[in-house]
């Protein structure tokens, strides 16, 4: 298993009446082949911009610089052409708005066997009887009956499901899931999640998931990414960052959760909110909401430095390092 | 209520960023960004300067017929003589007296009938909403100009009949514009949020979704003044609006039809319709413009 | 005040669809009393947005009784809507479309108290004492409401319902148009407020978490049926009803564990189509024959009630004259 996806430096600016401002600044992952890993982070982190960063789906006049390299191929500036051959075929979206990600119009049968017949050059019918089998992997009953219908015909849920089977046509290495169950109500929630782990281990393919629910991320990914504001904040084993965050922002994300044991007491959300594009803060952009926060936080720019085995951490003051 | 200590205040910075936010914002006139806009307001200014000063302005009386007949522009005439040997320039002056005021009024006329039946018809529906709005489909099945002509004629050729043909033709669409606006406003959740707290149908329609519908109607106005101009002016050019020798750019332009080969008698009343309605849609445009919630700050009107 | 402040009783709300008469809402009982927070939940279809605008008087009924302080709620019809029932109000989903946007939050929160006969003056003195109550400043009162975040929205249609000063709020998914951190500010905002002002609260989310932390007793609901109900803890903590259990065992925690959640198969039926019998068999894991013909009713068991069979023992559905739940 090597490294699938590689992300050096990824610089995301976009234009404002204000000039150019980063939604992603300084962005480095890596994401192996088979693993499920994970992007948080809250409205403006720069998450969903990362997303479509690596499908080369920016808005126009956003400026990306660094490096995304697909199993050595380098992504940014590839033609549209070139791009086009490896979107579906080697890496694959899912978004977050069940009743925007179908084509309303088009079969069900269409819209998957259309993907599976220009990158896989298969006949129709042996794409249909592709179609109808990857319908059955992600459990929608009557596969042949559905092949035919439409989306309108299907709930939230099902066309979730199948929003999934489209973007697994082509049989890419590797899926991402923008807030895939946001949307979702909390049964059905449960059973996406529990197709997309079965996806991933049976067919060796990678996911990255990016939500701000830290539930989900907790039942989904192995590794963590914490964003804010653009920025890495943290990163590491999902396992080590839920149980002893050393970041104060995921501490603040976990403690705004709702705890079981709590009772009734009130919820502790992190006071203020998230910076707007163009108005992140100097220094680190977290200090103003941050309740370790030095006067060096204000001036000084800080960069994720590895403080365990895989465990990275941009915060140098690091407050919460004898936390239990 | 005493304030709590617990109240979940945004931390000062937060609260503080909302105000200067506020602030920041450049207040600037908004006409000063738009040229279109303007442009417009530049030439209705105009305008209304001539209509208000034109016994100042014009060098002769436009009803006197003392020059050559049909002279062509010169020094003594700017715009020529027409048929009776007047002074097209003077009569050109004299008629913005005419059909502006006469104008205005009409499209002020046409919004109130058509907002107070619209507002009706939309605010209670059922048999109410169903008479008004098939009387506006009545008005709406005859092309405006042959309906107005009818009108008109029946009325007898009178420059008031003719106002009062074109505000019946032109209250349907402000009608029917109000009506869709109350409508939309009233399942809107603020107004659920305004009658839950004890609020009566027409305190709703005032205090919460006249401010709403305000805008577009105001918009259909301005854009509406430029029709409501022509339609006049082919009233008057078909011998049903003013009367002669009243100096009324339409009546102006019938004669310049029938003195083809002459053609500043016709071209300058033309012209001075033109630049009134163009400059009316301008202004029109602008305000839509505007009140496009994406694009401006919330008016008061 | 003795009593419950709002009564739900044999509550049933239809709606039409394409010519057909669906139920949404099918005989639901509940009560609330004053400086308590009752929490709704439940997903998709199962009418709990429904009943939240039946509580309030914004549904006609189909069958059964609201009451409000022992007073009937009448639907809002084309009258205004008497002054008994100002003191029941309710807080919308969405902040954006709550609040005009071409009036300023001074005017809307005073609303609250010109509605009610109060003067201009005392409207706006009121509303400057209730913008700070609610964690704004008093310089909000001349601005517009899209001059402000959904979170700070929410406080002025929050504030607004305080000036008519009520005695229970219903409020309908409050948060779930917020992002995380105005979530749990509201959650507590209302939370407080609840304490300070002795009020009755209805909260319908489908965010079971935040539910579980701020209610009081919460309401689980199924396809236009209560299903179980009974103090939080109680019910979240040792849920009885099957679907109680499977929502529960469904929210992933946030521990690092990378325990998956569990699944609940199949979908929500059609409520034009309910299933025979207990509407939850055909996905329930423990379903039997039985369970196709006994539509049961709620009934108590180990201190909260439940809609089933089974598990409460009883064969008999509930008939008419049992004891009145909530």
């Amino acid at each position: 298993m090597g490294t699938l996806l590689q992300v050096d430096g990824l610089t995301v600016a976009l234009p404002t009446r204000s000039g150019y401002h980063k939604a992603v600044d300084d962005l480095s992952f890596a994401v192996e082949a088979g693993e499920a890993m994970g992007i948080a982070g809250e409205s403006g982190s720069g998450k969903t911009m990362t997303a479509l960063a690596l499908f080369g789906l920016l808005p126009p006049g956003a400026r990306v610089t660094g490096s995304i390299r697909l199993d050595g191929t380098e992504l940014l500036g590839l033609t549209s052409k070139q791009l086009r051959a490896i979107r579906g075929r080697q890496i694959a979206m899912v978004s977050q708005d069940p009743s925007t990600s179908l084509h309303p119009i088009l079969p069900i049968g269409t819209q998957l066997t259309e993907h599976m017949r220009h990158h896989l050059g298969v006949t129709k019918a042996e794409a249909m009887t592709r179609a109808a089998e990857l319908l059955r992997t992600v459990r929608i009953p009557d596969p042949e009956q559905a092949l035919r219908s439409y989306a309108g015909q299907f709930s939230g849920g099902m066309r979730q499901r199948i929003a999934i089977a489209v973007a697994l046509a082509a049989e890419p290495r590797l899926l991402v899931a923008d807030e895939p169950t946001t949307a979702l109500d909390v049964t059905v929630q449960a059973g996406i999640l529990r197709l997309l782990d079965r996806l991933c281990r049976e067919r060796g393919m990678a996911v990255i998931v990016i939500t701000h629910d830290l539930g989900v991320m907790s039942a989904t990914a192995r590794r963590l990414y914490v964003m804010y504001a653009g920025r890495l904040a943290e990163a590491g084993p999902t396992s080590e960052l839920l149980a002893r965050p050393r970041h104060p922002y995921t501490r603040g994300l976990l403690d705004a959760l709702p705890h079981p044991e709590a009772g009734g007491a009130p919820l502790v959300p992190i006071g203020g909110s998230p910076p707007s594009l163009g108005r992140v803060p100097d220094g680190c952009p977290f200090h103003p909401r941050c309740r370790y926060a030095q006067p060096s936080c204000a001036t000084d720019r800080p960069e994720p430095r590895p403080v365990a085995d895989t465990h990275l951490l941009a915060c140098p003051p690091d407050p919460l390092r004898a936390a239990p | 209520m005493t304030v709590s200590a617990r109240a979940p205040a945004d931390p000062p910075a937060a609260v503080d960023a909302v105000v200067r936010r506020r602030r920041l914002r450049p207040v600037t006139p908004v006409p000063w960004r738009r040229p279109l806009a303007l442009t417009g307001l530049g030439v209705i200014g105009a305008w209304v300067v001539i209509a208000i000063f034109a016994p100042l302005i014009a060098p002769y009386n436009p009803l006197a017929q003392k020059f050559a007949i049909l002279a062509g522009p010169s020094a003594a005439n700017w715009f020529g003589t027409d048929e009776l040997g007047r002074d097209v320039f003077s009569r050109v002056l004299y008629g913005a007296r005419i059909t502006l005021p006469l104008a205005v009024i009409l499209i002020v006329a046409a919004m109130i009938i058509g907002a107070v039946l619209g507002g009706i018809a939309g605010f209670f529906g059922g048999w109410v909403d169903n008479v008004i709005m098939r009387l506006a489909d009545l008005v709406f099945a005859f092309p405006g100009i042959i309906l107005a002509l009818a009108i008109a004629a029946a009325l007898g050729a009178q420059l008031r009949n003719a106002v009062i043909a074109v505000v019946f033709v032109s209250w349907p669409s402000y009608a029917r514009l109000v009506r869709s606006l109350v409508l939309s406003a009233r399942s809107a959740q603020y107004v659920v949020a305004s009658r839950l707290l004890g609020s009566s149908g027409l305190r709703v329609l005032f205090v919460d979704i006249r401010p709403n519908a305000a805008g577009p109607v105001l918009v259909l106005a301005a854009l509406d003044i430029g029709n409501a101009v022509l339609l006049l002016s082919g009233l008057s050019f078909l011998g049903l609006g003013a009367q002669p020798p009243t100096a009324e750019w339409g009546a102006m332009v019938a004669e310049g039809a029938q003195n083809f080969n002459d053609w500043w008698v016709g071209l300058f009343p033309g012209l001075a319709i033109l630049t009134v309605v163009l400059a009316f849609n301008f202004i029109g445009d602008s305000l839509r413009d505007m009140l496009d919630p994406r694009t401006a700050r919330a008016v008061r009107l | 005040m003795s009593g419950p402040v709002l009564q739900l009783a044999g509550v049933a709300v239809d709606y039409g669809r394409r010519g057909q008469r669906v139920r949404a809402l099918d005989g639901v009982d509940l009560a609330v009393a004053r400086g308590e927070i009752v929490g709704l939940v439940g997903e998709s279809g199962c009418g709990k947005s429904t009943l939240a605008r039946a509580a309030v008087g914004l549904e006609p009924l189909a069958a059964g009784t609201v009451t409000f302080e022992g007073r009937d709620v009448t639907p809002l019809g084309r009258r205004r809507r008497p002054p008994y029932l100002r003191g029941l109000q309710m807080v919308f989903q969405d902040p954006y479309e709550s609040l005009n946007p071409r009036r300023t939050v001074g005017e809307l929160v005073a609303d609250g108290v010109v509605l009610g006969g109060g003067s201009r003056k005392e409207g706006q003195r009121r509303a400057a004492e209730l913008l700070e109550r609610v964690g704004l400043p008093t310089t909000a009162a001349d601005s517009y409401p899209h001059e402000f975040s959904g979170g700070q929205r929410q406080r002025v249609a929050i504030a607004r319902t305080l000036a008519a000063g009520p005695s229970c709020l219903i409020a309908d998914e409050p948060i779930s148009a917020l992002d995380a951190s105005a979530q749990a500010q509201i959650a507590n905002l209302l939370s407080e407020l609840v304490d300070d002002a002795d009020l009755g609260l209805v909260l319908v989310s489908h965010d079971l978490s935040v539910v579980r932390q701020v209610a009081d007793r919460v309401a689980v609901m199924y396809l236009g049926r209560i299903v179980e109900i009974g103090d939080t803890e109680t019910v979240w903590g040792s849920p009885r009803h099957p679907y109680t259990e499977a929502l529960v065992a469904a929210i992933p925690r946030a521990d690092g564990a990378g325990v998956l959640p569990v699944d609940l198969p199949g979908d929500v039926p059609d409520p034009a189509n309910p299933p025979a019998g207990c509407r939850f068999h055909p996905r329930c894991p423990i379903a039997q024959d039985s369970c196709r013909e006994l539509d049961q009713r709620l009934v108590p068991v180990a201190g909260r009630e439940i809609a089933c069979h089974i598990r409460s023992g009883s064969a008999a559905p509930a008939g008419p004259d049992d004891p009145p739940s909530g």
